[in-house]
């Protein structure tokens, strides 16, 4: 527990701009939607007709209309994007900061296993994603409250609860790249969020390339999926966890048998 | 019982020679030396001790336990000061010691406030404000506050002024009267001849002696001083000629009759001869003749 404290406390200031950030946006496009909505009804066909643009957002799917179709689109790239690169900014540091800024020698000085230190790193990095994803629920909800809008309680909850799961997996591979690195680790994890960003995009625009979704979590929390299936393609999820425990356990191996510097 | 003791101890770095069969015996309640310049590998063995690198061959034990398989139980029992004290920066001086206390799960507030009030140390300042040599004291007062039964210093006094020198080394013996043995790489070789029982001098990552201070000062090796003038050129075993006012200075490791046969018949108007001091002992062999201090001394 010590461990997980003591990164919680190192995290705090991240954590809570990350989270402002994320919330801020999301709050003032909420706010921006009675304004638009009105609108959106001529625009739902000029989005809807924008060609690749249109396939890779998939705005031909989701009604821009109503809020739910809104806030898909909205949620999908600020939630996605900016959770993915905050889980992402957060696992990639965790283990690769001791060496990097040098207290390794310090930490690993202590009487306390290895094991025990991957583990309640990971675990501080789990707390602060959930934390965050919980914070931004409440704030989404409360918003969309005050805007006096209904709220799709199913659609909305597996929104967020796909972005979470989106969030770990991410978090997951960066920190299994964490034990591995000394150096450069915020551009690395940011670089891996976004290009997975970008292959969904891809794979978004053509056909072909329809196996990119199985390798990026966006493929799998595509808002339009989420809320016309109100359900997941669950194969792309345990894949994608599957993933992620694999670099999870490869995190493990690698700490355990590096020597530290 | 054995402290310390490494068998073969071998790192390598690719083809980089790290340390290379370190024997080395640290009996319980000594204080020993470690002795070399930089790079010679004393902190690459510092670290197998601790557990931070894996040895290529080798074993070493800390009171009877293995460094591989007993980590924790032998980080419980260690009080380790790196050469270089760095810290969570953002954090302050007093978060970093309770961090340290909770870590070892042992509550030692009481032993850190004496620890800070004889070191001067404010606890309430940040790591990022302070000074190396505060830095320093922090991770004294880490290595100490849990009392712990093995203490291993990796250049302790780099960045203390001597008045935090002399009490820093006030701590460590009375910590060794009480029993705790003490583990100390330097090369600062005043510090290991004023504190030291037995010392171990690395080179190259070999281990060329290992004896009691006492033993390792005396070598065949005198320090020669005259005034005046004599015929010096025909001995052997001279070195570390100085030129002094009105005279010379030299280290003599020949035969001692010869010197007094050339003294004898030259013009002395004063002579001294001594011990050399360990420095000028290690400087001199360290650097030019360190082969053969090897084979006269194994």
């Amino acid at each position: 527990m010590t461990l997980i404290k003591h990164e919680l406390r190192q995290g705090k200031v991240s954590f809570i701009i990350w989270t402002i950030s994320i919330g801020f946006f999301l709050v003032l496009c909420i706010f921006l939607f009675p304004e638009m909505k009105d609108q959106m009804n001529n625009i739902n066909d000029v989005f809807a007709s924008m060609g690749s643009f249109t396939d890779a957002f998939q705005m031909d799917q989701l009604n821009f209309g109503t809020l739910i179709g809104f806030y898909g689109i909205e949620c999908g790239n600020i939630l996605g994007l900016g959770g993915a690169f905050y889980a992402a900014f957060c696992a990639i540091i965790m283990l690769s900061k001791e060496e990097k800024e040098r207290t390794a020698e310090f930490l690993l000085t202590h009487p306390v296993s290895r094991i025990r230190i991957v583990t309640e790193k990971l675990m501080a990095v789990f707390i602060q994603i959930i934390a965050m994803n919980i914070i931004i629920y409440i704030l989404s909800v409360g918003s969309i409250t005050i805007i006096s809008e209904e709220i799709l309680w199913k659609e909305i909850t597996l929104l967020h609860f796909f972005y979470f799961l989106l969030q770990i997996e991410v978090a997951m591979i960066c920190f299994g790249i964490s034990a591995f690195i000394r150096k450069g680790s915020i551009g690395i994890g940011l670089g891996i969020a976004a290009s997975m960003y970008c292959l969904n995009i891809v794979a978004n625009i053509t056909s072909n390339v329809e196996f990119l979704k199985y390798i990026t979590p966006f493929g799998y929390t595509e808002a339009a999926d989420i809320i016309i299936n109100g359900c997941l393609d669950n194969k792309k999820v345990l894949i994608g966890m599957a993933v992620g425990f694999i670099s999870v356990v490869t995190a493990y191996w690698n700490y355990n048998r590096k020597d530290i510097y | 019982m054995d402290a310390v003791k490494t068998l073969n101890l071998t790192k390598k770095y690719g083809k980089m020679r790290g340390i290379e069969q370190i024997n080395l015996t640290v009996t319980e309640g000594e204080f020993f030396g470690f002795i070399g310049p930089n790079g010679a590998g004393k902190s690459t063995t510092i670290r197998i001790l601790l557990g931070l690198i894996k040895p290529t061959f080798g074993t070493a034990s800390i009171y009877g336990l293995d460094i591989t398989e007993d980590k924790e139980k032998i980080l419980a029992q260690i009080g380790y000061l790196p050469s270089e004290a760095i810290f969570y920066s953002k954090m302050r001086v007093k978060d970093i010691l309770k961090l340290s206390a909770d870590l070892r799960k042992k509550d030692c507030k009481k032993m850190t406030e004496n620890l800070c009030q004889r070191l001067q140390l404010n606890i309430n300042r940040k790591v990022e404000e302070l000074s190396f040599g505060n830095r320093k004291k922090v991770a004294i007062i880490c290595a100490l506050q849990h009392n712990p039964k093995l203490l291993i210093l990796d250049e302790p006094t780099s960045g203390l002024d001597p008045f935090m020198q002399k009490e820093f080394f006030e701590i460590l013996r009375e910590r060794n009267q009480a029993g705790t043995t003490i583990f100390l790489s330097s090369h600062v070789l005043s510090e290991i001849q004023r504190n030291c029982t037995r010392a171990a001098i690395i080179r190259k990552g070999n281990i060329i002696a290992c004896d009691s201070v006492e033993m390792l000062s005396k070598t065949n090796a005198k320090r020669i001083t005259i005034h005046g003038s004599a015929a010096l050129h025909k001995l052997d075993g001279i070195c570390d000629r100085k030129e002094i006012d009105g005279g010379i200075s030299f280290l003599y490791h020949g035969d001692i009759t010869y010197l007094l046969q050339a003294l004898s018949v030259g013009d002395i108007s004063d002579l001294s001869i001594s011990e050399p001091d360990l420095e000028e002992v290690f400087m001199h062999y360290y650097e030019k003749d360190g082969d053969k201090y090897d084979t006269d001394k194994t």
